[in-house]
């Protein structure tokens, strides 16, 4: 084929797995991956792009878990945001009417408790 | 009217609707680099052998002035004709007409077709170029839609499915290409989504070309939904052609047999273009080609995922489906689309009763958050689902690497593999000789007074012990470790041998496989 892909261009790079290392072509996808972050639950993300319709609260207030903070519209939806947990409201990244994209910080609650993260919760199980 | 007046009418009445959407129309068409429906038609089947149906069938729509339009043939042309002889039913949407859009009477024509193929089990071939629904017929062009989804469903593994993206293909129109068997793109021509750039740009405020979105080059390198790419429509239409011959018409029957051609050995010799060491590069194609008919590899998604390689070729003839781990890429590893290329391409062959062969060379699954959170254990499940489910002939040789899961998923004997072979060069084990040597050693290794040095040496033994395909031939899992000058004769013995292989499956209404 005519097309060369840009890969075939490219030298030969080490790839470890496993103990071995390999001398091979690495693509796009493999080289353009991002590595994990862990997620700190006080930050609040869209979970889709929209426009912020309405925010209930501000920088600084209390919130009771549960408590709706916000509408972001989303094909023609109104999605409510709600607290995760009881907290303040550190700061309000967003305001009426702003257009936000997907995965966009809106809000950052400083949680009541510290919340652990997920790897060191621990589970009670609680009998009758 | 006397029978020469009656056949003059019909010809001038023939000659207004082969106009399709007109002089202008067609300009535009040309204009835009591309073929009319016709043409495209002419180009791809036998010189003569088109025969066209329903060229009088006008559209049925009533709403907003539509009834005082007409639109020769309602913007699709349907017929049969012969590809190299082989039978095929064929639609084109006439995008010269109302934009190629899809109404009522657009879809019958197309269902029509469809069940006409579906009936003579010969292959179905559409030509996309449309700019979607016709809104003027309102639900009715939904209905459309779901009557040829329907039928690309029912049609799946009954008959081959071949979609030809000349144009647009947008919102739901695209769900026919994506149900059928292949889906062939032009660079520059063909564009596949489901919401438009506009729409992603009202609702979301991002900006991106049509050619970014969902151009021919995305559809084969990034999402896969396409499986093969080409410069030019006539390029295209000669993809068309060479696949046509690799399979069968339907699922009763073989593909055709073709006279026997001897590979390039002088070209394609093995000890040039096959490193023994496990950790370097070649390409898996070239040893494909030095065992094949004619040297003749036909690729299937050549620019997607990569680190696989699947597609057509011969042996004595016969059409063989070949799946190859790549260790060019990546070193060859598995992963989530590597996965979703492999196991369709399975299934496909299973369906069409193509016998598989499998080369196994590859280091494992990818690691990483990515892959996992991805699915790579839903999506590697695909591999396992496939193998075990097809019943066609499945021969195997392993080249060199074969370690852990990626051992067992690549047709191996226990996933009920016909014939099983090892080159010299294999290694079999559960996992990399390194992560071995420090799980079995562990404390031996800790214990010492050098643990480096010691670990160097524990690996070295494991290697020695286990980096060979001797231990899996011990256990009867290998049927022959071959000398890989010898993969032919191995092979197309194999094959000859299980040319009446009967083998039964649990009676069930279908499989749940991991989609």
């Amino acid at each position: 084929m005519e097309n060369e892909n840009k890969e075939d261009k490219q030298e030969f790079q080490k790839f470890t797995l496993d103990g071995y290392t390999y001398k091979t072509l690495l693509t796009k996808k493999w080289l353009s991956h991002k590595s994990y972050v862990e997620k700190d639950p006080g930050k609040i993300h869209s979970f889709i792009p929209g426009t912020i319709l309405k925010v209930f609260v501000k920088d600084g207030q209390k919130v009771k878990k549960g408590e709706q903070l916000l509408i972001l519209e989303a094909m023609k939806m109104h999605n409510i945001i709600t607290a995760p947990m009881a907290g303040k409201i550190k700061k309000l990244y967003v305001s009426t009417a702003e257009r936000v994209a997907n995965k966009h910080l809106l809000i950052e609650i400083e949680p009541d408790e510290i919340v652990e993260s997920s790897k060191s919760k621990k589970i009670k199980i609680k009998r009758k | 009217m006397s029978l020469k007046q009656k056949t003059l009418d019909l010809k001038k009445r023939m000659q207004e609707a082969l106009q399709g959407g007109g002089a202008q129309a067609i300009e535009k068409q040309v204009a835009m680099g591309k073929k009319t429906a016709r043409e495209r038609i002419i180009a791809l089947l036998d010189p003569n052998s088109f025969h066209e149906y329903d060229l009088f069938v006008e559209h049925s729509a009533k709403d907003f002035d539509m009834e005082k339009k007409i639109l020769p043939g309602d913007g699709v042309i349907t017929g049969t004709g012969t590809i190299s002889g082989y039978p095929v039913c064929i639609f084109a949407q006439d995008f010269t007409v109302a934009g190629g859009s899809l109404g009522f009477m657009h879809a019958r024509k197309i269902t029509k077709i469809m069940d006409h193929a579906i009936k003579l089990k010969i292959p179905l071939i559409g030509i996309n170029d449309s700019g979607g629904a016709r809104i003027q017929e309102g639900v009715n062009s939904l209905a459309g839609y779901g009557d040829i989804f329907y039928r690309n469903t029912l049609a799946s593994g009954v008959i081959p499915q071949i979609s030809v993206i000349l144009g647009p293909c947008a919102g739901g129109a695209v769900y026919s290409p994506a149900l059928t068997d292949f889906v062939f793109v032009v660079d520059k021509i063909s564009k596949m989504f489901i919401t438009g750039p506009e729409v992603i740009k009202t609702v979301l405020g991002e900006e991106i070309s049509m050619e970014a979105l969902g151009g021919a080059r995305v559809q084969s390198e990034v999402t896969g939904n396409a499986h093969f790419f080409a410069e030019s429509e006539e390029e295209c239409f000669d993809q068309i052609k060479k696949l046509v011959s690799f399979i069968p018409w339907n699922n009763t029957k073989k593909a055709e047999t073709f006279p026997k051609k001897t590979p390039n050995t002088k070209a394609y010799k093995i000890k040039d273009i096959f490193p023994t060491d496990p950790t370097q590069p070649y390409d898996v194609r070239n040893v494909i080609r030095s065992m094949v008919d004619n040297s003749e590899f036909f690729e299937v998604q050549e620019l997607f995922a990569r680190n696989i390689v699947i597609g057509f070729a011969r042996l004595n003839g016969q059409t063989i489906g070949f799946v190859a781990n790549q260790p060019l890429v990546l070193a060859g590893v598995l992963d989530v689309d590597s996965s979703d290329k492999a196991a369709r391409f399975i299934r496909y062959c299973d369906a069409f009763n193509i016998p598989l062969v499998t080369l196994v060379d590859l280091p494992g699954y990818l690691p990483g958050v990515d892959q996992e959170h991805a699915g790579v254990i839903r999506h590697g499940a695909k591999i396992l689902y496939s193998y075990s489910e097809a019943t066609v002939p499945k021969i195997t040789i392993i080249l060199r690497k074969a370690y852990g899961g990626g051992y067992i998923a690549m047709c191996s004997r226990h996933l009920k593999a016909d014939f099983v072979f090892a080159w010299p060069t294999a290694e079999i084990a559960v996992m990399g000789p390194e992560g071995a040597a420090n799980i079995i050693f562990r404390s031996e290794i800790a214990a010492a007074e050098n643990p480096e040095e010691m670990r160097k040496q524990k690996v070295k033994e494991y290697k020695k012990k286990f980096a060979n395909p001797y231990v899996a031939a011990a256990y009867g899992y290998i049927d022959a470790v071959i000398d890989p000058n010898e993969s032919r004769k191995f092979l197309i013995h194999s094959i000859d041998v299980s040319s009446h292989k009967d083998e039964a499956r649990p009676l069930k209404k279908h499989g749940i496989p991991p989609f």
